[in-house]
């Protein structure tokens, strides 16, 4: 007997004669018998529940968890402070063992938390309208590409060089099998390359920008937004919501689409996932947007509810002609994000992105004040920095792990062009000593 | 359910009206009741050319999303914007609410359209 | 407190506040030190001000307005909505899987790199594969690459002019939709009037131009394909590939598996099967398994192993690329590999019999009472026509009078073939006590609906909210809160 199947013998045979068969072979009599496995799968045999904890436990650890660590590692999965009310509020069972809310009626739970995240992500972006989530940050942008190609039927995307590089693979990915062709706008300095702009032409769907881009770098959108609207096409920009306390909103910039990853927004860093990915828009584009979108009504007797909306774009529809194949959100993310965004609320978002821009800048200072570091990307900065060396980045590495710390990230290891640089992610959790400490084990590094 | 005489019938329930050399298209007062409560119309921009049969916008309900074809070929010189606003006209009047004004291309395509009467039996023999 | 009726911002008041960061101790400079003013943001964003039992009370009310597989029975036909167990969540939220960086150290993290390598070896036997990638999100991402490699497949073979891939009209919409989001043509197929692949339709349209078949197996019908072995012989004869979609597994675990039926590629939806919750739509995870010859396309990183250490492959050459920023879901894997290891081999066996066994005595009793099209030994679900012809009332008025009842309805509508269609999934969770009382209630709505349609029409009238107007949120859709 186990403990999920509450079958008993007894129920069993009762409910075979029932049916009218004689044993529960009968019910697979259908399967032909020369594809039968006739055999035990060959996987372990079932675990009590306590060595199934101690065996998961004995797993966990082996890994190096960011408790016992300093973490100065982020390129798009960030070490921020998550309130003790995210993940009760997250557990409470009514939320996590919900399906999709098709039966509004008793779904009002879901589908109001995802009408305030859809609220207050439009409010963080300036956006009018933002949808329920996506996968991740990275295939949102695919999915702004993809909608951007739907809109204006052109045939090419344009995509900054300074995007994350793993944004930019899952974009060629995704472009590639829907033949959609990507040209990439070179970058100086760190920032996309404003002289080049000239590559945006009357054949371009879209131009992506992310800011703060890969190298932490907040790029000026403006004249970019300027050529991009000039040719009628989309202005996509990719952010990070955190950034958002202080730096001007893709709605300020008159953006087309917004998109970006929103772990920083409460979610755990989970070894690359679960995330949340987020796209917006505007009221003109909303129709051509992928994903599920909650909206306000009100029930036969008046009274104010929410049901899931423009659902004649979606698969379980529009089918071949749906605006994006996605059946689900990242629905529990999330609601682990509006809780984020209720608790820090107007002066906390602001409040941590300042402590994130002085703690990356005093980080910046001291690293360079130890004349072992170069700058190389002279923009202004958000919570990243990228710093160049003449020291062993391995070596860096192992030193800094020696003492409990997680260091930079060796930019080399994505973009195989960039020797000797560095990404370091400083968040509003890092304190003063574990910064200057952080500086001193580097200073002896030779 | 009303089939409107004097007007030419697609198969896929387009009607097309012509008038002074120049056509209005919109959609069937079946294919409105078939779809239900019309909660959008994605209307084409002037300017643009379509082939006949080619998708030119769609009429969405709750339940369904239905894209609309060009009973002939031609260029959009107006659009019937009050759709954007209040799409449920068409509910209210499939034939009074047009949905794009054409220039039509080829005269010729006009040929295989359906008279009313053929559009009634085309319905009858759908369903 | 089913009346609770207030947004997040209405709560908001000047000066209350729900955070606590420690003050910032390094030198702090004025912010337009930092960040020139035209890059920075003019107003703040218009968020609530609330303090922390605020925002407690009100996601706690909010919860209490949902029904979730913790609440009560959910048989929604091929969503597999069984038991969470509790452990796969406290597995999951162990620190050493939570609080990990995916950039870090291979060294630092052999933990999770294990645990990723035995699910994939794990996955591969319970479907009879050779490889598995764990990245896909979900199962319509899963169709996505699986399609992707039937694509980079016939690219490599410079065979292109293979762009039509064959579903039968049963299929799910994320099918043709992810068909469309590879550049594909889709071929629907009608089915044969037991609810299988129709053969004569099938080799009617199997030629050069064909990329690939998509089936489930059982279909979204319930039924198993027993021409299974035939339709991936002639696909392949024809020179396309065979496509799992996973929805179903749960019917035909340790039983028989899709690669011993022919599958060339198959995806699984472990927050369907492998019990992973729904979240409330996510997140899932749909990982992809191929054949052996099929294993480069995967997309990268893959988990290797090298003598007792694991790592990550990048270097594949002919993958079809990456699918997602980092490596997937790996929170749903954990909970996944969790289940696994407390089932073992004949545990999920035993799961696809009693799954199977439910739904063929729910089955069993209520075809006397209403419409079974198709009255045959079913697998995990089975298709009943709500309303079998009767027009007082439809399938629709049936599923929201149940909400009345205090369970959460069947699928309705899907399959798109049968009409008033509703799909009952019991799951091998749910107790004989339960099943009972469901065919009481579907008796007892007959019931009501010939004597009093009105009834039926009207409900729910128990629930937070009645019947919502969808056609007034689709024309002037409200997708935000008003400043004011």
């Amino acid at each position: 007997m186990n403990r999920y199947i509450p079958l008993t013998q007894e129920d069993q045979k009762y409910m075979l004669e029932k049916i009218g068969v004689k044993g529960i072979d009968d019910l697979f009599s259908d399967i032909p018998e020369s594809i039968k496995l006739n055999r035990k799968l060959n996987i372990n045999d079932s675990y009590s529940e306590l060595e199934v904890q101690k065996l998961m436990k004995r797993l966990s650890n082996q890994n190096n968890n960011l408790d016992d660590y300093t973490s100065f590692l982020g390129a798009g999965s960030y070490d921020h402070y998550i309130p003790s009310v995210v993940r009760h509020i997250a557990s409470r069972s009514e939320f996590y063992t919900s399906y999709t809310p098709y039966q509004p009626e008793v779904s009002q739970g879901t589908l109001q938390y995802i009408f305030e995240f859809q609220s207050m992500m439009a409010e963080l972006t300036g956006m009018d309208v933002i949808n329920a989530s996506m996968y991740d940050g990275a295939t949102a942008t695919a999915e702004a590409a993809i909608m951007a190609i739907r809109v204006n039927n052109r045939s090419k995307v344009a995509v900054s060089s300074t995007i994350h590089p793993e944004t930019w693979k899952v974009l060629e990915t995704y472009c590639h099998f829907r033949e959609i062709k990507l040209i990439k706008i070179p970058e100086i300095d760190g920032k996309t390359d404003l002289e080049d702009l000239k590559l945006i032409d009357s054949d371009t769907a879209a131009v992506i920008i992310q800011s703060p881009n890969f190298y932490g770098v907040v790029e000026d959108v403006a004249p970019i937004e300027k050529v991009t609207h000039e040719n009628k096409s989309l202005l996509i920009m990719n952010v990070d919501p955190i950034s958002l306390g202080i730096a001007k909103s893709p709605g300020e910039y008159r953006a087309d689409i917004v998109v970006g990853e929103g772990q920083s927004l409460g979610i755990p860093q989970n070894f690359g996932g679960p995330y949340l990915g987020f796209i917006g828009t505007t009221e003109k584009l909303m129709r051509k947007m992928p994903g599920r979108i909650c909206g306000l009504t009100n029930d036969v007797d008046g009274k104010q509810g929410f049901v899931l909306t423009l659902q004649a774009r979606e698969q379980h529809i529009r089918r071949e002609k749906a605006t994006s194949n996605i059946c689900s959100n990242q629905s529990l993310c999330a609601l682990m994000a509006v809780v984020y965004l209720s608790v820090m609320g107007r002066e906390g978002i602001v409040d941590v992105a300042k402590q994130c821009i002085s703690k990356a800048n005093y980080t910046m200072e001291k690293l360079l004040e130890t004349n072992k570091f170069k700058k190389v990307y002279p923009g202004p900065i958000f919570k990243e920095f990228v710093l160049e060396t003449a020291l062993d980045a391995d070596k860096i590495e192992k030193a800094l792990y020696e003492e409990k710390i997680i260091g930079p990230l060796n930019i080399s290891r994505l973009k195989k062009d960039k020797k000797n640089q560095l990404l370091f992610a400083v968040t509003e959790k890092r304190t003063r000593e574990e910064i200057d400490k952080m500086v001193d084990i580097i200073k002896e590094v030779h | 359910m009303k089939i409107l005489e004097g007007l030419y019938y697609a198969k896929s329930h387009e009607w097309l009206r012509i008038e002074d050399g120049e056509a209005y298209i919109g959609i069937s007062d079946f294919a409105q009741h078939e779809l239900g409560d019309i909660v959008f119309v994605d209307l084409p921009s002037v300017g643009d050319e379509f082939d006949a049969q080619d998708s030119f916008g769609a009429v969405e309900s709750v339940k369904a999303a239905n894209d609309v074809y060009m009973p002939v070929s031609g260029v959009i010189l107006e659009v019937n914007e009050i759709l954007e606003e209040s799409p449920e006209l068409i509910n209210e009047d499939a034939y009074e609410n047009w949905i794009i004004k054409i220039r039509i291309k080829d005269k010729s395509d006009i040929e295989v359209l359906m008279t009313a009467l053929q559009y009634e039996e085309h319905i009858q023999e759908e369903e | 407190m089913k009346n609770y009726n207030q947004l997040m911002i209405d709560l908001s008041k000047k000066g209350r506040k729900a955070y606590a960061l420690p003050d910032n101790d390094v030198d702090v400079k004025p912010l337009d030190d930092y960040l020139p003013k035209e890059l920075q943001r003019t107003t703040k964003p218009y968020l609530p001000e609330v303090y922390e039992v605020d925002v407690i009370r009100h996601y706690t009310n909010l919860s209490n307005k949902n029904y979730g597989v913790d609440t009560g029975f959910y048989p929604l036909g091929s969503c597999t909505m069984k038991y969470n167990p509790k452990i796969n969540e406290d597995m999951a939220s162990l620190d050493g899987f939570t609080k990990l960086h995916p950039y870090q150290n291979e060294n630092t993290v052999q933990g999770s790199l294990a645990l990723l390598y035995d699910l994939g070896q794990k996955l591969s036997e319970i479907t009879g594969m050779d490889g598995f990638s764990l990245q896909p999100a979900a199962g319509a991402q899963g169709e996505l690459t699986g399609l992707m490699i039937i694509k980079k497949y016939h690219e490599d073979r410079n065979d292109i002019k293979r762009r039509k891939i064959i579903v039968p009209d049963s299929s799910h919409g994320t099918n043709p939709a992810s068909v469309t989001a590879v550049g594909y043509d889709i071929i629907e197929i009608k089915s044969d009037k037991n609810g299988g692949v129709d053969m004569e339709a099938l080799q009617a349209v199997l030629n050069e131009e064909t990329a690939g078949l998509m089936l489930t197996n059982p279909s979204t019908l319930g039924l198993f394909e027993k021409n299974i072995v035939e339709i991936s012989r002639l696909v392949h004869e024809a020179g396309g590939l065979v496509y799992y979609d996973g929805a179903n597994m749960n019917a035909i675990m340790g039983i028989t598996r899709p690669g011993d039926m022919g599958f060339d590629i198959v995806h699984l939806n472990l927050h369907k099967t492998f019990t992973t919750p729904h979240g409330g739509g996510g997140p899932g995870a749909g990982p992809v398994g191929v054949r052996a010859d099929l294993v480069d396309y995967l997309p990268y990183p893959t988990v290797e192993k090298k003598e007792d250490t694991y790592y990550w492959d990048h270097n594949r050459p002919k993958s079809i690329g990456r699918i997602m920023g980092f490596y997937g879901q790996f929170g749903v894997l954990v909970r996944a590999y969790t289940y696994i290891l407390t089932m073992g081999a004949e545990g999920l066996k035993r799961v696809s019999e009693a799954a199977v066994l439910n739904a063929n005595y729910l089955q069993s009793q209520l075809k006397e009472h209403f419409k079974l099209p198709i009255d045959t030994i079913c697998k995990h679900e089975f298709v009943l026509s709500g309303t079998g012809g009767i027009s007082k009332y439809r399938t629709l008025d049936m599923a929201k009078r149940m909400l009345d009842y205090g369970i959460h309805p069947p699928t309705i509508y899907f399959p798109l073939i049968i009409d008033e269609a509703m799909m009952i999934e019991p799951t091998e969770t749910e107790t004989l006590e339960t099943l009972d009382r469901f065919i009481d209630i579907m008796l007892k709505i007959k019931k009501e609906g010939e004597e009093n349609p009105e009834l039926l029409r009207n409900a729910p009238i128990t629930t937070v909210v009645r019947r919502l107007d969808e056609v007034k949120a689709a024309r002037k859709p409200i997708v935000k809160w008003s400043r004011e």
